[in-house]
């Protein structure tokens, strides 16, 4: 089924909002069946596709401030369409940028495990299969059948839950319908958060929430034009569709790296 | 890598220059090959080398 | 025992010594097989790299074997495309290390990737677009090339070259071996390359990040590591040259011909290092500023102070200016004890640069409220890297012993003639008597 516009797939989230309870983490590791281990203290070795960072703006008690940040895959456009760190390093074309939804998908039965995306990603946002994904005893009847398991020796990442876009679209086709509303389409990361912190939608789609929250200018590679929305290391040029939200000048500035120089100004 | 069959495929100007220098390359290899062993098929038929020992 | 299949003119070790240290080397390489074979049924989490840490001591070992085996492709360009007779004294083996270095670097590489099944879809579902799309083709059509090379030098065997075939053959691809060399240098002008774009396109690892030539194309360490290896990669074929020479105990090729290519790689190192530093400050002070990184930020706070300045000062002045002075001097070169120290610190300094161009490119934080990564290398991992290095080993013993590998071996080392079966009869030792005998080679200007 076509679409009848091209979509960019984007997310925003609140920092001022989120409490850092990790109910996204874990609707995604459910919703995506994102395999564990019985030891999960190393977190290098979770496979974890959506990850809360904590940080704090280095000040001493009274003064300190702590803000959790999400960071799901950003999926990068890059500077021109679809040259993300990740798509432009793939040896076996494992991984793509979809121009249909700006969504970068990754091909497990195509991937060999090579990690040259994980060198390539800034944000940690791809984790590799270092072990056999082996669920407890019985769990493995709750896993999703949307969602393919993946096998050792593989990198997967964030999907912004595709399958549940094929499904709305499946749906849609079946109305006779060609676009989807905009509560059709949802990640549960952003449905599961109790705060509200995550909005998802259309960048390109001015009457979705996500678009009038970023303000994408897509005349500069998505930059935003809300003041207080930045998005996560901007200044690699890696053109992310996950914008932050923050009215804290600390935060905005832990989105990126800055010179001495430029922080003084 | 073979065009036509496999459908990664595309003809732009990447992979004609990527694939014709890989192709370029392979075929000298090749040919420099073939014409080894068909010479020196066609020397030893000749007796060529036998009568250094 | 294997006296008939030992060159002519030339004297080996007995059977024995020959076999116990093949069983020596044995046993270290059944170490790395084990390790392997842990590595391909148990997975990757045999290693201590992490979902930061994806590339690591591996892939480090990967470019800097190929680094160090462009020895091979330069001697055979220099030899024959530019003329340099000499070397044909040399070529032999620098063929037979590019073939060790070659080989041990796809056999890593089949125990880096996580599904080696699928190695294949590297060819069948390439992205041209990729950087080690590019060097799986390159480096896989150069080692076909090294095979081709090496092919004569095996067929040359006292008993293979009785076979009129294997006579003519070697003799016909001797003929056309120019033809090989051009498309080997060629080949190996874009994988060594690549290999260099391999951290130099990530864009979004500030470290490794480098401008690229005509704004797209190809970073600019793509030239910087081609140039490299073609200057490094010849100071490990005279390293392991004159290693050879201690452990056999007699000379095996002539001063003159090392002197020339030590003065080649000299000239070499010192434009490719003037090149490094330029390229080093131009992303000291312009590429990496430009997103908000300054150049202490890679440099300290982190933990240990493993990565500190003192890398660039080691790669740049200690193992780049330094031994191409020492290689550029005629005095200095021709003696002994400052080429071993400039061949040796040329070596540290190629494999130092892929080093920090693999391991501190994912060590250094990009993400603000992350902090430095630090690896170390599980046993696994050290025993995988080892058993190439005894493969090498290995082949290297074998040839050595059957193959004409140094034709000017028998003429600096003459023995007097003997009944064949008595040949590997004789005493130890001798050898040493022989060297001393045969005396030092005059040393020949190696002006072209």
């Amino acid at each position: 089924m076509e679409q009848v516009k091209d979509k960019k797939f984007g997310m925003v989230i609140d920092l001022d909002k989120c409490t850092g309870c990790g109910s996204c983490m874990v609707a995604c590791m459910s919703e995506n069946n994102v395999p564990f281990r019985e030891d999960e203290t190393d977190k290098l070795l979770s496979v974890a596709w959506m990850r809360v960072y904590k940080m704090t703006n280095r000040k001493p008690y009274p003064d300190t401030e702590v803000c959790y940040f999400p960071r799901p895959c950003m999926h990068c456009e890059g500077q021109h369409s679809g040259h993300s760190p990740c798509v432009s390093v793939c040896p076996a074309v494992a991984t793509d940028y979809s121009t249909a939804t700006g969504i970068v998908s990754q091909i497990y039965t195509r991937c060999f495990g090579c990690r040259y995306c994980m060198a390539a990603c800034p944000y940690h946002a791809r984790v590799f299969n270092w072990f056999d994904p082996v669920w407890p005893h019985g769990m493995e009847k709750s896993l999703s059948p949307d969602v393919s398991v993946r096998m050792r020796g593989v990198v997967e990442k964030c999907s912004f839950c595709y399958h549940r876009y094929q499904k709305a679209m499946e749906k849609a086709y079946v109305d006779g319908r060609k676009e989807l509303e905009e509560n059709e389409y949802q990640t549960s990361c952003t449905q599961a958060c109790p705060a509200g912190a995550i909005t998802f939608g259309d960048l390109n789609n001015t009457h979705h929430e996500v678009y009038k929250i970023a303000q994408p200018d897509h005349k500069h590679h998505g930059k935003s034009k809300n003041p207080k929305v930045f998005r996560l290391l901007e200044r690699l040029g890696t053109n992310p569709k996950v914008y932050y939200l923050s009215s804290r000048k600390w935060v905005r500035q832990l989105g990126d790296n800055y010179r001495p120089d430029e922080i003084m100004k | 890598m073979l065009p036509f069959i496999s459908f990664e495929w595309v003809w732009d100007m990447g992979h004609l220059v990527f694939h014709g220098g890989l192709w370029y390359a392979l075929n000298i290899i090749g040919l420099a090959m073939t014409y080894c062993v068909l010479k020196t098929i066609y020397d030893t038929y000749k007796g060529k080398g036998a009568q250094h020992h | 025992m294997d006296s008939a299949l030992i060159p002519n003119g030339v004297k080996r070790c007995s059977m024995g010594k020959f076999l116990l240290w093949n069983s020596i080397i044995g046993l270290v390489l059944l170490w790395g097989v084990f390790a392997l074979l842990l590595c391909w049924i148990k997975g990757l989490n045999q290693t201590n790299m992490n979902n930061a840490y994806g590339f690591a001591l591996w892939i480090w070992a990967d470019l800097a074997v190929i680094a160090l085996g462009g020895g091979a492709f330069f001697t055979g360009f220099l030899r024959y495309i530019v003329g340099k007779e000499e070397l044909k004294n040399i070529i032999n083996y620098a063929v037979l290390i590019g073939f060790i270095c070659y080989s041990a670097a796809q056999l890593i590489l089949g125990i880096d990737i996580g599904q080696p099944l699928r190695g294949w879809f590297i060819f069948w579902h390439a992205n041209i677009h990729s950087m080690l799309t590019e060097v799986a083709f390159c480096l896989s059509c150069y080692f076909i090339v090294l095979c081709i090379e090496y092919i004569p030098l095996i067929l040359e065997n006292r008993q293979t070259d009785k076979v009129p075939f294997f006579h003519n053959l070697t003799h016909n691809m001797h003929e056309v071996m120019a033809i090989f060399a051009a498309t080997g240098a060629f080949l190996s002008f874009f994988h060594q390359g690549s290999l260099g774009g391999v951290s130099g396109v990530l864009f979004g690892r500030p470290f490794g990040f480098r401008e690229h030539i005509f704004g797209t194309i190809w970073p600019y360490t793509f030239f910087l590591f081609t140039w490299s290896a073609a200057a490094c990669g010849p100071c490990f074929t005279i390293l392991v040259t004159k290693i050879t020479e201690k452990i056999a105990g007699k000379k095996l090729v002539k001063d003159n011909v090392i002197d020339l290519l030590a003065k080649i790689s000299g000239w070499m190192i010192l434009t490719y290092i003037i090149a490094k530093t330029a390229d080093t400050l131009y992303w000291a002070f312009v590429t990496a500023p430009s997103t908000g990184f300054i150049l202490a930020k890679f440099y300290t706070e982190n933990p240990g102070s493993v990565y500190g300045y003192w890398i660039l000062f080691l790669e740049i002045v200690i193992c780049g200016f330094v031994p191409a002075l020492f290689l550029i001097v005629k005095k200095w070169r021709r003696t002994p004890v400052l080429l071993w120290t400039a061949i040796i610190l040329a070596v540290i300094g190629v494999s130092l640069n892929r080093w920090v161009l693999v391991l501190q490119v994912l060590a250094v934080p990009v993400m603000p409220f992350t902090d430095w990564n630090i690896y170390f290398p599980s046993w696994q991992e050290i025993a995988t890297t080892i058993l190439p290095v005894a493969y090498g080993i290995l082949l290297i013993m074998i040839s050595y012993r059957y193959l004409p590998i140094f034709p000017q071996e028998a003429e600096l080392n003459p023995i007097e003639p003997e009944p064949e079966p008595e040949q590997e009869a004789k005493p130890e030792g001798k050898a040493e008597e022989i060297k001393t005998k045969a005396g030092e080679p005059e040393l020949k200007p190696a002006e072209a």
